[in-house]
This record gives structure tokens, C-alpha cells and sequence, in this order.
């Protein structure tokens, strides 16, 4: 059909500012990852010297070797994994049970619940009141203070269960209650293997949330050992704290120098050794995240 | 339809019911324990609280602290501040996906597309703090590549993060390079089920490309770029804190500090409990009232509307 289309001079015209339009904004959101990838991978004089502005100038892997000799950064990443993995677990799991409830149009108290859900994403305490309960609970300075709070969230809570009634067929309920079955059976064994993709959907958010998440770290968490990656970043590339004890060098003026240089580099070491993990693997996931925006909007 | 006479039909018997009611609790304790409790506790915002008395226990302070708000001398600018970074966030941010996801609309090459489309969805997985990371980096006074490229062109250095008008900009943009790609989405979702029938006929009455966008795409989209617009003026006061926190320094407090970013200094770092969590509820009513009021005229204007 868009053969049949005769392309008109205004057109074309158009047609060049659009792919002007898209080959400008594709640069400006690509260059400055590149950028900093190239200069993770150049020497620390390169850098300071301002010689790097494409590709990495006199390639080392300086950078990384002082990102992997501090300690704060490892701890950071171990605390970062181990938040993210229980954060999607719990999170998943209680918002995939609240999906499924809400699905179930005869289940009595859906309105309730659903009104009881709907508000909060109009009201909240603040962070205040958030931070003196979390105190009360004893869950200051802990993993549930991260985990907790944001379990259940609402919004996956709704696009679950608008998958949950468009895309399982009312048929095989009929088909769980001949066969003897219950509510518990009918969710485990038949609406979840089904659910697949909306647990993608809802594992890829809640991990995507926790591993770049820093607010929460930020007011709940006072002790250094348990500081997510995000903590340590904010504390070396925002803050300019970077600990050069672990590099383990003498005292006189050039290798003082060095450090400062190494200190640099190692930010943009630092920031794709935490960023790689994500970026490596969204092209294959993005789909998930489209998916969810898709249901959302459905139901928005 | 075949649903309304299942919408009364009880499977499994009242026993397994009990099922469903055991796997709300976890869900339902969830809200509570964290939203709903949180919320009793704006009450402090109304009270002396101390620490040692409770929430219960701590005497009534009637609209102090509202009061002791309105009358600080930095109300006015941290709420200037919020407004304007707010709606220059909104001026910018919010047109730019629907731009994007018309341009991407107009390939007609899958895989170009795509590829482009992935590339614009990257920022979004990138944290805030690697952002503002990334930004600073850039930007730095002695080492940023932006003043390495001026130095080539025989210009000055520029202390651009020692400048108090490069923040607005710089925060702004900074969210159109992380959000515009994920942004488009939702648009491109709508642009995709435009009704071919619909082209067809533009191009039958000899529409031009720029015309088939403006007098079909546009209006197939409408809706959702309403109910989105409102979404976003409803938040016009809920600025986010992680990436103005970060992007904060003594130069520029004048135009960054916003309501967020007081309320974490003056609650979590002063421990002004009742004076930051009346900030806070000042800011959440006044949320309110903008989203409803936004929601009532795009009701009235274009029968689009939230609820």
C-alpha cells in the first residue's frame, strides 16, 4: 500500500528532517556512553591531559584494576545484588498474589481492595512519618527497610491483573473446578505457568528499581557495610570520596599525582563496572518493559 | 456477554474461598503496614512530637508549624524553585517522547527502527546517580571534554557545575536523555494501532506526510497524551528528590533547593519531625488540588479524563 504513495518533493524535505531529527537525537544519546566508556579504557594522563574524545587514548586497564581494589565498591556490589535478588523475590511474589486476587471477579472484598490499593498511589505519609515507623518496626539499618516498604506496588499489582483477565481464558477454571481443584491449585498450577510473561514484567521492574535505587539506602541505612552500589557511587562520583589507601602507593609528589589522576579514572571505570550489567542485557529484555508500558496504557 | 453470569458464580465452595482471602492478607498487610500506617503518622505534622512521648503522647500543636512554614523566609523560593524546575521539566520533557515516537513512526525499515529504538531506551537503565555522575564528568571545570572541546576552539575553560544557571538546564536535559526513549513508548504503542483505513483514505484525499501526522496521528493519540499530561501536572510539586539532591552545591542552592530536598534536610538530617512532615503534607495537598483541578478541565475541554 505505501508503494501506491507517490513521495512529493515536501516529502522528501520532511522526510530528511525527520531522519535529521532522529540521527541527532540517537548521537546525543549515545556519546556521552561511549565517551565514557572510552575514557574508563584510557591512560589516567590521557584523560587529565583532556586527550580523550572518542575513542580511549593510549588503552589501559588501569581504571578498573583500582575499581576492583577497593573495598567499598565490592561490598557496595554484594549489597547491591543481594537487595536487588530478595527486593524482586518478595516484590514479585506478593504483587503477583494481590494480582491475582484482584483478578478473581467473585472474590468479595475486590472493590474493597482495590479502593484500599488505588489510594495510595494518590496519598502517601512522606518520609518522615515512612522513617519513624521503619525506626518503630526495627527495621532501620536492615534489608527490610529497602525490600518492605515497596513490596507491593500498585501499579504491577493493576497491570497484573489486567493481564491475568485478558490473557488466561475463563474456561480453564471450569476446567480446575471439574477436575477437583481449589483457588491455591488453580493459582499455582494453572494461572502461573501461564503468567510468565507478566512475572517477567514485574521481576525486570522490581530488579531494574533496586539495583538503581538510592533514596531509600540514602534515609534508612547508616551503616557503611550495609551500602548499596548507588551509596558508593554518589560517595565517589558525586561527593569525590574516593578511599586511595587500598592503591597502596608511597607518599612523594608524582605518585601522589598518579592517585589524583587514578582517582579520576577510576569514576568512569566505576560507572560502567556498575551500569555494564543492565546495559548488557536490556536489548534482550526491553521487550518485558514495552510489554508492561503496553498493559499499563490498556488500563491507564 | 458470557462473563456477567460467571461474575455471581462461586467456584470451589466457600472452603477454598477462604484460599483466596489467605493470599489477599500478605498483599493487604503490605498496604497497611507500609501506606496506610506511614499516613496515620502525618498526624505529628499537627503535634509537638518528641521522640520519647510517641505520635499518641506528644502534645497538640494546632497549625504551628504550617504557620512557622509560610513564615520561613525560604517558602517562597523553594516553592518558586519546585514550580519552575516542575514545569520547565513538563515544557520540555513532555512533548519530546511524542515527537520521538511520530519520528519513529515515520521509518518505515523494522530494523532501523528498532535499533534506534533500543539505543534511545539505554539512559533509562542507567541510575540517577550514575547520571548526575556522568554529567559532572562531563562538564568537569579541569578534565570535562566539553571544555576539552571549547580549549581546542582557543576558548576559555567554563566552570559550568560552578554556575548557578547551568543547573535548570542541565537538570532538565539530563531527564530528556534518560526519559525521552522510555517515553516514546507509550506513544509508539498508540501510533501502532492507528487504523490503516485511516491513511489510506489521507492519502487517497493527497495528504502530504506532515499532514497524515497532524490530522490523523495526532488525533489517534490524543487521549493518551491527555491522560498523560494530566498524570504529570498532577506531580507538578513532587519534583524528584534522588537526582536535585545530587545535583546540588553550594552555588546553586538558590534555584535547587526544592520542597523534597528540604524535607530530607530539615526531618532526616535537622530531626525536625513535625516541621518537615508538615512540609511534606503541605506538598501532597497541594498536589492533590492541582491534579484534580487539571483533571476536571481536560474532562471539560476533551471528555478525556483520570477519573
Amino acid at each position: 500500500m505505501a508503494g501506491h504513495i507517490k513521495t512529493s518533493a515536501g516529502d522528501k524535505a520532511y522526510l530528511g528532517i525527520i531522519y535529521l531529527f532522529l540521527g541527532l537525537f540517537t548521537i546525543c544519546t549515545i556519546y556521552p556512553l561511549v565517551y565514557v566508556v572510552s575514557c574508563s579504557f584510557s591512560s589516567p594522563e590521557a584523560l587529565v591531559q583532556g586527550r580523550v574524545f572518542f575513542w580511549p587514548v593510549e588503552f589501559g586497564l588501569q581504571g578498573y584494576q583500582a575499581v576492583f581494589k577497593n573495598g567499598q565498591v565490592w561490598s557496595g556490589y554484594l549489597n547491591t545484588i543481594l537487595y536487588t535478588v530478595v527486593g524482586t523475590m518478595v516484590g514479585t511474589a506478593v504483587t503477583m498474589m494481590a494480582a491475582y486476587v484482584l483478578s478473581r471477579r467473585e472474590f468479595p472484598l475486590r472493590k474493597g481492595m482495590t479502593a484500599l490499593f488505588m489510594v495510595t498511589m494518590f496519598f502517601g505519609g512522606g518520609t518522615i512519618p515512612m522513617y519513624l515507623w521503619l525506626k518503630r518496626l526495627h527495621m532501620l539499618d536492615t534489608i527490610w527497610a529497602l525490600v518492605l516498604p515497596g513490596a507491593c506496588n500498585v501499579w504491577m499489582t493493576i497491570i497484573g491483573r489486567t493481564f491475568l483477565q485478558s490473557s488466561v481464558p475463563e474456561e480453564l477454571i471450569d476446567a480446575t473446578c471439574l477436575d477437583g481443584g481449589d483457588y491455591l491449585q488453580y493459582f499455582t498450577k494453572v494461572v502461573l505457568p501461564l503468567s510468565k510473561p507478566i512475572l517477567a514484567v514485574m521481576a525486570l521492574n522490581f530488579a531494574l528499581g533496586h539495583w538503581n535505587s538510592y533514596y531509600s539506602a540514602l534515609v534508612y541505612l547508616n551503616d557503611a557495610g550495609k551500602y548499596p552500589l548507588q551509596i558508593v557511587l554518589r560517595n565517589i562520583l558525586i561527593q569525590n570520596t574516593v578511599d586511595m589507601t587500598d592503591m597502596g602507593s608511597g607518599m612523594d609528589v608524582n605518585s601522589m599525582l598518579h592517585n589524583q589522576y587514578l582517582s579520576e579514572l577510576l569514576k568512569y571505570s566505576l560507572i560502567i563496572v556498575s551500569s555494564l550489567p543492565l546495559l548488557v542485557i536490556y536489548p534482550f529484555l526491553q521487550k518485558y518493559f514495552i510489554k508492561g508500558v503496553m498493559i499499563g496504557s490498556v488500563k491507564g | 456477554m458470557g462473563t456477567l453470569s460467571k461474575l455471581k458464580k462461586r467456584y470451589f465452595g466457600k472452603k477454598s474461598m477462604l484460599q483466596l482471602y489467605l493470599l489477599a492478607i500478605i498483599p493487604i498487610a503490605c498496604i497497611i503496614l507500609f501506606c496506610y500506617v506511614p499516613m496515620s503518622g502525618i498526624l505529628i505534622a499537627f503535634k509537638d512530637y518528641s521522640v520519647r512521648k510517641g505520635i499518641l503522647g506528644s502534645p497538640w500543636a494546632g497549625m504551628k508549624y504550617f504557620e512557622q512554614l509560610f513564615g520561613t523566609p525560604i517558602f517562597t523560593d523553594i516553592l518558586r524553585n519546585t514550580i519552575v524546575l516542575s514545569l520547565l521539566g513538563l515544557i520540555v520533557g513532555f512533548p519530546f517522547p511524542i515527537l520521538l515516537a511520530l519520528a519513529f513512526n515515520e521509518i518505515r525499515n523494522a530494523r532501523i527502527k528498532k535499533t534506534l529504538q533500543t539505543i534511545s531506551f539505554a539512559p533509562y537503565f542507567i541510575s540517577t546517580v550514575v547520571v548526575v555522575g556522568i554529567l559532572n564528568q562531563i562538564f568537569s571545570y579541569r578534565y570535562g571534554v566539553v571544555n576539552g572541546v571549547l580549549n581546542l576552539l582557543g576558548q576559555e575553560s567554563v566552570n559550568f557545575l560552578g554556575m548557578r544557571g547551568f543547573f535548570r538546564p542541565a537538570y532538565v536535559l539530563s531527564g530528556v536523555w534518560q526519559g525521552a526513549g522510555y517515553g516514546s513508548v507509550l506513544y509508539i504503542a498508540a501510533l501502532s494501532s492507528v487504523d490503516l483505513s485511516l491513511y489510506e483514505a489521507a492519502a487517497l484525499d493527497g495528504a502530504s506526510r506532515l499532514q497524515r501526522v497532524i490530522y490523523v496521528d495526532l488525533p489517534c493519540i490524543a487521549p493518551t497524551i491527555i491522560i498523560s499530561l494530566i498524570m504529570n501536572t498532577g506531580s507538578i510539586l513532587s519534583v524528584g528528590f534522588e537526582k536535585v539532591f545530587l545535583m546540588q552545591n553550594p552555588v546553586n542552592y538558590g534555584v535547587s533547593e526544592i520542597i523534597s530536598t528540604y524535607v530530607y534536610k530539615t526531618g532526616i538530617v535537622q530531626a525536625q519531625f513535625s516541621f518537615s512532615t508538615a512540609v511534606g503534607l503541605f506538598n501532597a495537598v497541594v498536589n492533590f488540588i492541582i491534579l484534580l483541578l487539571v483533571n476536571t478541565v481536560a474532562g471539560k475541554v476533551s471528555e478525556t479524563s483520570l477519573f
